[in-house]
């Protein structure tokens, strides 16, 4: 019988395991901080962070984060420097993995954090790009996390603010000049989405215990591919838990109601 | 600091804060603009935690050009969301930006280039929405953005306007560069020789700097490395009170900076 875990634990586990050593990762805000944690800790003693304040880490930041500019994460860091110095690293395609949060997605990986409804008379603003549309053009792969709703998994997003595989259509990253290679995964609170190898449309991959393929269906805004080999996602780790509790240790992200993964999440 | 706003930013003034990101946000510097009552100001950064939020709510703001606006910790900006969806309390112009154009945008100007190009934002609808943005020959041509002001604060400076910072520096020192003006707000005045024992921590030429002002927690609620660190409880509380006309209202107030009166 497993420790009994939060979906925000969960999520920072399997956001983790994305997280391959010896790679630069573009961090961001929030869950993927943890995530960030939580890798270094365990498979991944050599991999780096990159944040766009302007900072490289090797190891986590010993105190806990609000946000990626505090304190705790500038001591002991490798580089303290201008933002266009960490997004001239990621231009030349030296960042393997970026995590990105996402107000709204599509069923292309395409992520809107700006609008929902008319730009010039929005339904909802939302904050903005943040370094998000920077990431999923740039990075050499990424991930993003958001809360599974019907409303914030869409069949096209309203304004694409990150462009994942665009209109779907084979090559459409190459054809318009986008130089990293896309979205690989959808980490929500009911499931992981995949992409296939070449890009296109998400499927499902694997759902969260306690969760069905029939209720993420039912949350998603377009008719889910689910892959022959759909798994049950392997919960958080004793280990894991273990990692997320030392730096999230008052559960501001992952205890304490949500807040979505990422800097420009809503 | 009353003089240097009453001074260097008068209504209408373009002008770049924040541009450290979540640290150093020049929030004292902010809040005697609201203080002051400005109107028509264009605002510009990279990232806004809050500070832009206030402003635009007060009603300072004809114009936000960022890449985001809203609370970091606690996630959307509710006066920036009241401005672009009701016009409340006056109608908001946005030119969306990402972290990367925004500071291509600033070091073209401070290059004194039309424009610089990047392949960030290929593929993005921020081209389609921001006139300063074109695409053309594989690249994304982001146009310059010249402030009138930067407010900038730091740790440490000298009364001629050297000014120190440390820690990660966002998009700092091309604001700086690409204003006509810079308004240097810091932690400690400090003599001629702390900041001349090492010059490359300079942030910008003297020859930009027209105030500096001695404001020990200035940038509070933000961080300042070696200082203080983030507030976080007051990111909370103002996400909650902020959330309607008449708590954003209340804030502005009881705020011990601003205490000023809305009409609503």
């Amino acid at each position: 019988m497993s420790e009994a875990y939060t979906p925000q634990e969960l999520m920072v586990a399997v956001a983790s395991r994305e997280i391959s050593d010896g790679d630069l990762v573009f961090v961001g805000m929030r869950l993927p901080i943890l995530a960030y944690a939580v890798a270094r800790n365990a498979h991944a003693p050599s991999a780096r962070g990159l944040f766009e304040v302007g900072l490289m880490r090797d190891q986590p930041a010993a105190g806990f984060l609000g946000t990626m500019g505090d304190p705790p994460n500038v001591a002991g860091a490798l580089w303290a420097t201008r933002m266009s110095n960490a997004m001239a690293l990621m231009a030349q395609g030296h960042v393997d993995l970026g995590f990105i949060g996402g107000a709204e997605v599509d069923r292309f990986g395409n992520l809107n954090t700006s609008y929902v409804g008319d730009p010039a008379k929005p339904k909802v603003k939302l904050p903005g790009s943040g370094g998000g549309a920077d990431i999923a053009i740039l990075s050499r792969r990424w991930v993003t996390l958001m809360n599974h709703e019907r409303r914030r998994l869409v069949e096209k997003v309203s304004f694409v603010t990150s462009p994942g595989y665009g209109d779907g259509t084979s090559g459409w990253r190459e054809l318009h000049g986008l130089l990293g290679g896309g979205p690989a995964a959808i980490i929500t609170t009911l499931c992981v989405l995949r992409f296939p190898e070449q890009g296109g449309e998400a499927f499902l991959a694997s759902v969260h215990p306690g969760h069905t393929v029939d209720e993420v269906r039912a949350e998603t805004g377009w008719d889910l591919t689910v892959a022959d080999d759909v798994d049950e996602t392997a919960p958080p780790t004793g280990s894991e838990l273990a990692a997320i509790r030392r730096f999230d240790p008052d559960g501001f992200w992952t205890r304490s109601g949500f807040r979505p993964a990422g800097a420009n999440e809503a | 600091m009353a003089e240097a706003i009453t001074r260097f930013v008068p209504d209408g003034s373009t002008v770049a804060m924040g541009t450290s990101l979540e640290p150093l946000i020049p929030f004292a510097a902010g809040h005697e603009m609201i203080r002051q009552q400005r109107r028509d100001l264009e605002l510009i950064g990279p990232i806004s935690d809050a500070l832009f939020d206030q402003l635009i709510g007060a009603g300072c703001v004809r114009r936000v050009t960022a890449a985001w606006v809203g609370n970091v910790s606690e996630g959307l900006g509710h006066c920036y969301r009241r401005a672009s969806e009701q016009d409340l309390p006056r109608a908001l112009e946005v030119h969306d930006h990402s972290n990367f154009s925004i500071s291509l945008a600033l070091w073209a100007a401070a290059w004194n280039v039309p424009n610089l190009p990047t392949r960030t934002l290929l593929g993005s609808d921020i081209v389609n929405t921001n006139p300063n943005l074109s695409v053309g020959f594989g690249v994304v041509n982001v146009g310059a953005v010249r402030p009138d002001v930067a407010v900038i604060h730091v740790q440490r400076a000298d009364a001629m306007g050297r000014a120190h910072a440390w820690g990660p520096l966002g998009i700092s020192e091309e604001a700086g560069l690409a204003a006509d003006k810079v308004i240097v707000t810091c932690e400690e005045l400090v003599d001629v020789d702390v900041t001349l024992s090492d010059p490359n921590r300079i942030l910008f030429p003297e020859t930009k700097v027209v105030a500096v002002v001695h404001e020990p927690g200035g940038a509070h609620p933000s961080p300042v490395q070696g200082h203080f660190k983030r507030d976080h409880g007051f990111y909370r509380e103002y996400a909650e009170q902020s959330r309607t006309v008449e708590g954003f209202a209340a804030w502005l107030t009881t705020s011990s900076r601003c205490r000023i009166a809305l009409p609503i």
